[in-house]
């Protein structure tokens, strides 16, 4: 394993008697490109200015290159930030914005010139420099945002939130040119988004946070098809999320039925809770089904047909499917043992990941051939 | 229903309307209108004349000037950092009412307060006695002046500032600092060129009523000096040559207008403030 560049051991901030992050302990490792996830208000851009240094902790240490850098101020560390509302000045043309940093370390000007016209070529906006910051559209200041941030060659890029004021499709293309820029510089990127879609296209590794909690961290597959609890599963995706028993080692009870499932480790008996993806849910005939349900309605989607239908228990049903059924028919549902994914209430990170140790691995692989 | 509009918006304007055309645009032609009279009444340009071919003329309107830049200059080396510091403070509405508070005063109680503040007798001459200075002559100088006119402006200087330490977004100071700027070139780089519009008002609310001074620099400076203010006054009720006092009052104007016209909003090459 590489030494990690970021760590937050420990970590509390707490205005009053108002706790805004608890114990929170996350490594970042160079190069990667993680993402801290959950609504507004859960306390993710708060650890980014921990980091950033525009915040003390209360408790905890934030090391940086496995060194102590709680007392070290805003201007002396080594990560830059791309703020929310980009925070350009708009007293200084895009040359002298991307620039401002490097004139502050008294560099050599036609090194700067160099720098600055490097970082904006790297953002594709070559030829801006001499533009006034109003005159750029919002996806313009967006990547002048970056460039003066990267200029600075930092080890570590902050990103709050930053494609939350651009529109759809700006958004997406974004998307793929920050992953491609972190790839091809090379250096860790933290990103700040409410949005899992984002969190899920661009991320090595997601740290879901709930009420100054990391409640899960992992790689955005993991996230998708391991959730840890109702919260990341009804966070991440859209799922059917049902409770159930546990009849055994990979047995488990919802719905009126009893299904083979691909989790274990699990106390008989033991009240859970069932995730399953409206995507891996099929429709069939009612014969051949696991479960039957009635269609209440449906809406088209374009790619797929979104149903929604009710179990003979009352239990809601949300099903994506590229045909279409009928409104009030009865229809028979399947799914693959695989595709349900049993949480366990108030089970921590580590005994989940414990848990999957015990019997991951071996069961993985006959499992995926069924 | 287009004429209604029309008819309601006249309606609006009919207040200001009156206000502008009694209170700024008369008063501005008739002291127009009388420089062009001598003192027989008579149409000439002999006072304009008079005015930049006299020494003692030239003298005041540079005095004028030039007491002026010292109060403002003075001014705005207090009041930036007072505004900066007030506006960093916890109840700084509480702080900014004391700092508003002389204002509502009247300017003429506050210069008979400092008539007897700096008299012979008066709390500053005690203090200096008290240090062993011994007491000296405080009143009726050119310093005191200063002092007193100063302390006046201090408050008009101030809003402005501070209103526009209000606006800077905070944003801003924490790129400038996530940049590496230490707080020394965050406020030279970003601060202060962000809040200068401030900086310019507050420029124009204290630099042009204090070229026309006449009331304190007769009882704080003693008529040592005479500023143009003092001079419109002594032609209209002293000497009752209204063309002359009209004269000054119009050079004075042409003074403000260039002032304005220095310290006004351009735009700067980044874009606009704020």
């Amino acid at each position: 394993m590489t030494e990690p560049i970021v760590e937050l051991e420990q970590v509390t901030k707490s205005y009053g008697t108002h706790t805004v992050l608890k114990d929170i302990s996350i490594t970042l490792e160079p190069g990667k490109f993680y993402t801290l996830l959950g609504p507004s208000g859960c306390g993710k851009t708060t650890i980014l200015r921990t980091i950033s240094g525009f915040t003390t902790v209360t408790s905890g240490n934030v090391l940086f290159k496995g060194k102590r850098i709680n007392d070290v101020p805003a201007n002396k560390r080594n990560v830059n930030t791309v703020f929310q509302d980009y925070a350009l000045f708009p007293h200084m043309t895009v040359a002298e914005n991307v620039a401002f940093g490097l004139t502050l370390k008294k560099m050599p000007k036609d090194q700067i010139d160099e720098r600055v016209n490097q970082a904006l070529r790297l953002v594709q906006l070559a030829d801006f420099g001499d533009r006034a910051i109003d005159e750029l559209s919002g996806g313009q200041q967006q990547r002048i945002a970056i460039a003066r941030a990267i200029v600075m060659q930092p080890q570590v890029l902050l990103l709050d939130e930053p494609l939350s004021a651009l529109d759809a499709k700006l958004r997406r293309e974004m998307q793929y040119e920050l992953r491609d820029l972190q790839q091809r510089l090379g250096i860790t990127f933290l990103f700040v988004t409410h949005d899992q879609e984002e969190a899920l296209a661009m991320s090595d590794e997601i740290f879901v946070m709930n009420q100054g909690e990391v409640l899960q961290s992992g790689s955005p597959v993991d996230i998708y098809d391991e959730p840890i609890n109702h919260f990341v599963a009804d966070f991440i995706g859209e799922s059917n999320i049902l409770p159930g028993k546990m009849m055994g080692d990979y047995q488990v009870a919802f719905g009126g039925h009893q299904f083979e499932c691909a989790d274990a480790g699990i106390p008989v008996n033991e009240p859970v809770e069932i995730v399953i993806r409206p995507e891996d849910l099929n429709l069939t005939e009612p014969e051949h089904a696991k479960l039957k349900v009635t269609i209440d309605t449906q809406l088209f989607r374009g790619d797929y047909y979104e149903i929604s239908a009710t179990d003979r228990l009352g239990n809601d049903w949300l099903i994506h499917s590229v045909n279409p059924a009928e409104d009030g028919e009865t229809i028979g549902i399947t799914f693959r043992p695989q595709d349900l994914h049993v949480m366990r209430y108030d089970e921590k990170e580590e005994e989940f990941d414990a848990r999957l140790e015990t019997y991951e691995g071996t069961e993985d692989d006959d499992l995926d051939e069924t | 229903m287009m004429t209604l509009t029309k008819r309601k918006t006249w309606f609006y304007f009919i207040p200001y309307g009156l206000w502008l055309g009694l209170f700024v645009i008369a008063p501005l032609a008739l002291i127009f209108y009388q420089s062009f009279f001598n003192l027989d009444h008579h149409f000439t340009f002999s006072n304009y004349a008079n005015y930049f071919q006299s020494l003692t003329y030239l003298k005041m309107t540079l005095n004028s000037v030039w007491y002026a830049l010292l109060i403002t200059v003075f001014t705005g080396l207090i009041s930036y950092p007072t505004a900066y510091f007030l506006h960093g403070l916890k109840h700084r509405q509480f702080w900014l009412l004391l700092v508003i508070l002389p204002t509502w005063i009247n300017i003429l109680l506050k210069a008979y307060a400092f008539i007897g503040i700096f008299s012979q007798a008066g709390i500053a001459n005690q203090f200096l006695s008290f240090i062993g200075i011994g007491p000296q002559q405080i009143l009726f100088t050119n310093a005191s002046f200063v002092f007193v006119a100063t302390y006046i402006q201090i408050p008009f200087m101030i809003l402005p500032i501070y209103n526009a330490l209000d606006d800077l977004s905070p944003a801003f100071i924490n790129a400038s600092q996530d940049l590496g700027a230490s707080g020394w070139q965050t406020f030279q780089r970003v601060i202060f060129p962000l809040t200068l519009p401030g900086v310019k008002a507050g420029v124009q609310a204290v630099f042009i009523p204090s070229l026309s001074l006449f009331m304190l620099t007769r009882l704080i400076g003693g008529n040592k000096v005479i500023t143009l203010g003092t001079a419109i006054e002594e032609h209209f009720l002293t000497t009752m040559n209204w063309g002359m006092g009209s004269t000054i009052g119009v050079v004075l104007i042409v003074a403000m207008v260039i002032v304005m016209l220095l310290t006004g909003d351009q735009k700067p090459k980044g874009g606009t403030p704020r």
